[in-house]
């Protein structure tokens, strides 16, 4: 009985870890261009693939995580440059647009380039589990959270005690007051882009040997990421963390107590609740119009 | 003069087109890629209402498309209801759901309204994957013939004729809407919603209107779509064909009927075109999304409009 529940909150954990990262990824954007970027979930699966690719190819597994971590950060600059940028002061309905259209562009490409099979890492140490008061953890899923706990902490630093940290959350509190002081909003948002989609690449990569990768595993993670987001209030870090937790608990939970089926429907249902009833989410500013 | 303005004017070149399209039609695979770009264009019709006029995203009309399609082959399937009544029950059905869901979704704006239609059309999609025992699950359902007062619709040229009316319904049905007091507080909302009210216009229930409206058209294609193909999959309702719906509105231009119904012509010939390039298929839709909102964000025909007017105006 509490065995069980053990196992679903290890599980839970290990997907919540990742929702996590996907969630921050989603707040870093938002809070440096109030876009939200529906392409995340894409930098998770870049991530993935090319890791898996490069390994499968005979490369050594800290290269291939290496490289994988570089390529999507290219692209989450190439992003920025060539489809957001040109557009920064449309709608939000039009970027919104924009970034499902690169979410189906470059979901196109991984299937172009690699192909729709599965892909599969290498655990990072040994498939040998480990025995925890009658319920088991694999070694892959400590990974997966402890390098979700070092980005966030690598974050926090970045944020709160380097410059170009700073100059980042300044521009999100104020954009034109940060141009006035002299920082280059531009290249804080080019930033912007490629930070989240290192943290994206972070969690594919982790993440890999225990889900496997395709081309079109980026959509869901993506979206569940972004109930993250919504569910601890767009904008917030720490809510981003603390949503994905939440959505990776409960998902684990209720695929084990209820109905296993209905996985994927549970961040969903969580958050048209969160949206009909407290909009603004759990840690969120409760925003206001101006007419 | 009356028949020049778009509402007489319009619909007449649009019958006059359908009329005349059979003639080039060579066989039935053509007829067949017709009917399914007017179908896509029944319920880019309606979601343009809401996109295009209404200023309202949603990410989850695959969803309805697939309830009126899936409505429609359990009530014919299970329950042995005429194909017409399966159709308009499950319209209702629909307009039902979407008025439930329509309150409450509506209230959000930008992001959270992209992101709970698009919930809302996932969720719709994973219970039809799911409830196999009602939905056959991802092997999908089979269903007959439609027929109309005692006729059956068969056949590709059959169904031509009958998508072609439906379509112009449509047609007719949106260009009204729009001028009507319905369509005057819909464009008032979209302008600003503070003011809309200010001046009196229920914004909230006139959105919730044509999120209806706009979901039936959805349903009644969905339901035609099943029995002509005679087959459905759970994969019409995914968010990829959402995807694509909202495209074909944005790519023909929004706020623009007759865009909405290029546009739907367009991304539904495009790839029996570009047969050849199959696998490309996704990265050419997506670059078709990016492409249109950056280099012309109202869309092929009002864009085109415009360069028209400025031509005519430099003469």
């Amino acid at each position: 009985m509490f065995a069980e529940f053990l196992q679903y909150l290890f599980s839970g954990l290990t997907s919540g870890a990742i929702y996590a990262l996907a969630g921050l990824g989603f707040a870093i954007i938002y809070n440096a261009s109030n876009v939200i970027n529906f392409a995340q979930g894409e930098f998770i699966m870049i991530g993935g693939m090319t890791a898996a690719s490069l390994v499968a190819a005979g490369t050594p597994l800290w290269l291939a995580v290496a490289l994988a971590l570089v390529v999507a950060m290219l692209v989450g600059i190439a992003l920025e440059r060539l489809a957001i940028e040109p557009a920064r002061d449309s709608d939000v309905v039009t970027i919104v647009i924009i970034t499902i259209g690169a979410s189906i562009f470059l979901r196109g490409a991984a299937q172009v380039i690699w192909d729709k099979e599965f892909h599969s890492l290498p655990a990072f140490s040994g498939e040998t589990p480990i025995a925890l008061s009658g319920a088991t953890l694999m070694p892959q899923s400590l990974w997966v959270i402890g390098s979700s706990a070092l980005a966030i902490a690598a974050l926090w630093w970045f944020f709160n005690r380097t410059l170009f940290g700073k100059a980042m959350l300044a521009t999100s509190h104020n954009r034109l007051a940060a141009q006035l002081v002299g920082i280059g909003v531009k290249r804080v948002l080019l930033a912007s882009f490629a930070l989240s989609a290192l943290l994206g690449a972070v969690a594919g990569v982790v993440v890999t040997p225990i889900t496997f990768t395709s081309y079109e595993s980026g959509i869901m993670l993506g979206l569940k990421g972004f109930s993250a987001a919504v569910l601890g209030g767009l904008g917030s870090g720490l809510g981003a963390i603390v949503g994905g937790l939440i959505v990776g608990l409960v998902e684990a939970l209720a695929s084990g107590y209820l109905s296993s089926a209905y996985k994927d429907a549970i961040a969903f249902i969580i958050i048209l609740f969160v949206l009909f009833f407290m909009p603004s989410g759990l840690f969120g500013r409760r925003g206001t119009d101006r007419v | 003069m009356t028949l020049f303005r778009p509402r007489t004017g319009g619909i007449l070149v649009l019958a006059a087109i359908i009329a005349l399209v059979p003639l080039g039609l060579g066989n039935g695979y053509f007829y067949d890629v017709a009917v399914n770009a007017m179908f896509s264009a029944i319920v880019c019709i309606g979601l343009n209402l809401l996109i295009g006029y209404g200023g309202q995203i949603s990410l989850g009309h695959a969803g309805f498309f697939a309830l009126g399609a899936y409505g429609s082959a359990i009530l014919t399937g299970r329950y042995e209801v005429p194909p017409l009544a399966a159709l308009v029950l499950s319209a209702g059905a629909v307009a039902l759901i979407a008025f439930v869901l329509g309150r409450p979704i509506l209230r959000l704006k930008g992001h959270y309204l992209a992101m709970a239609t698009l919930g809302i059309g996932i969720i719709i999609h994973i219970v039809l994957k799911t409830e196999s025992g009602l939905t056959g699950g991802p092997d999908g359902l089979a269903l007959g013939d439609f027929t109309l007062f005692g006729l059956s619709v068969s056949g590709e040229r059959d169904w031509y004729w009958m998508a072609g009316g439906v379509l112009l319904l449509a047609v007719w049905l949106s260009l009204n809407l729009i001028d009507s007091p319905l369509g005057r507080a819909l464009r008032a909302v979209h302008g600003s919603e503070a003011g809309a009210e200010a001046a009196g216009v229920d914004s909230s229930g006139t959105k919730v209107r044509v999120f209806v409206i706009s979901a039936v058209f959805a349903s009644v294609a969905g339901s035609l779509f099943a029995h002509k193909n005679g087959f459905i999959t759970p994969d019409i309702g995914s968010f990829f064909h959402s995807a694509e719906l909202v495209t074909m509105v944005v790519l023909g231009g929004m706020a623009s009927t007759f865009g909405a119904l290029v546009g739907a012509v367009i991304l539904t010939l495009l790839p029996q075109v570009l047969a050849s390039f199959e696998q490309y298929e996704a990265m050419i839709l997506g670059a078709i999304m990016m492409g249109t909102m950056i280099f012309m964000p109202k869309g092929l025909l009002p864009s085109l409009a415009g360069l028209i007017r400025r031509w005519r105006g430099e003469r």
